[in-house]
């Protein structure tokens, strides 16, 4: 049924994980990033590349899965871990320009980028970074890149019509399911609901150490260092202020009359 | 005054409370104009008016429902020009956020996502790290673009009722924001319970009911409150996607929460560490969602569920 190889674009996050506390500090309020990993929920996003290569009959070899991240020096470590779980090669955008990137700031870079590298089938991303969590840059990346933007697809498949390539992917929202439907090149974002992703095993990893990172700066790209990171941001966080603790509150074992003992405390704190 | 969009999407019975807080916003920050997608009957145009709507723009085109999230980004833009409006404010569900951060590109607007408060000056406050941090934020481009949480501030009618004047709105969409197409959906039912983001009480059940929804419900009912899942049930089939509170399901904040037979895993409390008070009833006394709990109740759900909806039952007979 293919006509081509699929050429994959899988955007990654490197954040930190979020098993820790995670801290806001210094003048603006960036995040601690020294304990960080490959975003969890861009995991979904590669299993299901990594899921439509072997499914497409794509021969091995053939099928590309561009792992890419844009982030500090140390986020290569997100993109070696997608590479040993199957990415077959990858790439990272790293500048110190870069740091106080916004949504806006991040999909204009990611934009440049995956410009940068060429036709591309798809673009495929998790449903939200766990860092920023606001799912505005999937939706600026197709914006930008003038690309169908099939997002929060919790199923997805390929099918040819004619010859034309194209999507289709199940959306869930609170009234309605969507069947959605685009012609390839297209940015697609998935949700935790669409696959179960796989761990790197053995032979991933040693794969892996035979794989290439591309890191490429702003330069590499020709975007205006002002453009992006904190001068280029359409936002600005003032105030950062962790929420206070919540007390110690009180904690009972039941003997028999918890109930009645947790609608008294209901009852004192007006709740009902 | 300058000009500040809420954005109306196709309301099909009166306005919602997440729309009237926005219009309630919106005539704090300015001068409050409406784009409404669909129809804009008598009805809806006299509610928007009692909320001092000076203005309508509208656009029935059909694109507007028959293609995802782009159409309805390319309108607000365009009423936001047409408005020369200086903030676009916006329900904060998926799709709102989705749309915010389309218009922004149009717009070349700063986008802020899940306030749970705006100041008159645009000034946008939320919660971040899934709720570990509050910050404040503000847009640094002449349109500002927020998209706004249900349940952060009392909709409030204006004192005196305006007749806004409605104009038809016709959006040339191009060609890549007509790309992805809905062929087939489904609407699923409605639930009498009041809705998940909005309520003032949620009830919420993990794996610990064990396929019986029944005590969660129950409970949530004699309370008026929504009920809520973990992932766990949700996943497990037990209750719809829909309920699933945490990092990839809702992010709620109601007065009450009720958490039983979840053990309080991150990603569950991602979604509901910022309730006023939160009540937890487990029977594992080392769940870490007792660390988090005004009030714990070590026990069984089955048990202690039920009484205490029996107790409230006869507290109000009494
Ligand atoms: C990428 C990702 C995203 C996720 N997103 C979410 C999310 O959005 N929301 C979410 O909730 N989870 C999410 N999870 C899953 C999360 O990590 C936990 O696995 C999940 O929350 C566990 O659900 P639970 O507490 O119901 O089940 P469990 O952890 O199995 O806990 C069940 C609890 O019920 C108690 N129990 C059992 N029987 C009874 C009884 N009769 N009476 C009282 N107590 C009883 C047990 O003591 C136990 O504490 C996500 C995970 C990942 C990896
Ligand atoms: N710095 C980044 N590098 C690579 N991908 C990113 C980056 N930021 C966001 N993304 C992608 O965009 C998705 C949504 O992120 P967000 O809009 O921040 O919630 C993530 O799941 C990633 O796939």
């Amino acid at each position: 049924m293919e006509t081509t190889a699929l050429n994959i674009v899988v955007l990654i996050k490197h954040v930190p994980d979020t098993q820790f506390d995670r801290h806001l500090s210094g003048p603006d309020n960036t995040l601690d990033r020294s304990e960080s990993i490959l975003s969890e929920l861009d995991e979904y996003a590669l299993e299901a590349a990594l899921q439509l290569v072997e499914s497409s009959g794509s021969a091995a070899g053939e099928a590309r899965v561009t792992a890419v991240t844009m982030g500090p020096a140390q986020a290569v470590t997100a993109v070696r871990k997608a590479l040993q779980i199957g990415a077959t090669d990858g790439v990272h955008l790293s500048d110190d320009a870069l740091a106080g990137s916004d949504a806006a700031a991040t999909s204009l870079a990611l934009a440049t980028l995956v410009r940068h590298l060429g036709p591309v089938d798809l673009v495929l991303t998790g449903m939200s970074s766990t860092d920023g969590e606001t799912s505005l840059v999937p939706a600026q990346l197709a914006a930008r890149l003038e690309l169908p933007q099939l997002t929060f697809a919790s199923t997805l498949e390929l099918f040819d019509v004619d010859g034309v390539r194209k999507v289709t992917g199940r959306r869930d929202g609170d009234a309605y399911s969507y069947q959605l439907e685009a012609i390839l090149p297209a940015v697609v974002s998935v949700t935790d609901q669409i696959n179960s992703p796989r761990y790197p095993n053995f032979k991933g990893i040693m794969a892996a150490k035979k794989k290439t990172v591309t890191t490429l700066s702003l330069a590499d790209l020709g975007l205006n260092p002002s453009d992006v990171g904190r001068s280029g941001s359409w936002t600005d966080v003032v105030e950062a202020q962790p929420r206070p603790v919540r007390a110690a509150g009180t904690i009972i074992t039941d003997d028999g009359d918890a109930g009645i003992q947790l609608v008294d405390f209901l009852a004192a704190q007006n709740l009902l | 005054m300058s000009a500040v969009l809420v954005f109306v999407d196709r309301p099909a019975t009166g306005l919602g409370k997440p729309t009237r807080e926005l219009l309630t916003l919106a005539r704090r920050a300015g001068e409050p104009v409406v784009a409404l997608a669909g129809e804009a009957s008598t009805d809806i145009v006299a509610a928007l008016g009692s909320y001092g709507v000076s203005r309508v723009l509208n656009s029935a085109q059909p694109e507007l429902s028959e293609y995802l999230v782009a159409p309805k980004a390319d309108f607000i833009a365009r009423a936001a020009e047409l408005a020369d409006a200086r903030a676009v404010l916006i329900e904060n569900s998926t799709e709102g956020k989705e749309i915010a951060a389309r218009a922004g590109i149009a717009l070349k607007a700063g986008v802020i996502t899940d306030a749970i408060a705006v100041a008159a000056d645009l000034t946008a406050t939320k919660s971040v790290l899934a709720g570990s941090y509050t910050s404040t934020c503000r847009v640094r481009t002449p349109v500002a673009i927020i998209s706004v949480k249900a349940n952060s501030i009392e909709p409030a009618e204006a004192e005196t009722p305006t007749e806004p004047a409605v104009e038809a709105v016709t959006v040339d969409f191009g060609p890549a924001s007509l790309a992805v197409r809905i062929v087939d959906r489904q609407d699923k039912p409605v639930s009498t319970r009041p809705d998940l983001s909005e309520a003032r009480i949620v009830v919420a059940g993990g794996r610990g009911v064990n396929g019986d929804f029944t005590p969660v419900e129950e409970l949530a009912d004699v309370l008026g409150a929504a009920v809520g899942a973990s992932r766990a049930a949700t996943d497990a089939g037990w209750i719809e996607h829909s309920a699933q509170i945490g990092q990839t399901g809702k992010t709620v904040s109601p007065q009450l929460y009720i958490s039983a037979g979840i053990s309080g895993a991150i990603q569950q409390k991602a979604g509901m560490q910022t309730s006023a008070v939160i009540v937890a009833v487990n029977k594992d006394a080392e769940s870490p969602v007792f660390e988090i709990a005004d009030f714990g109740v070590v026990g069984d759900l089955f048990k202690v569920l039920p009484q205490a909806a029996e107790e409230i039952r006869r507290r109000r007979n009494s």
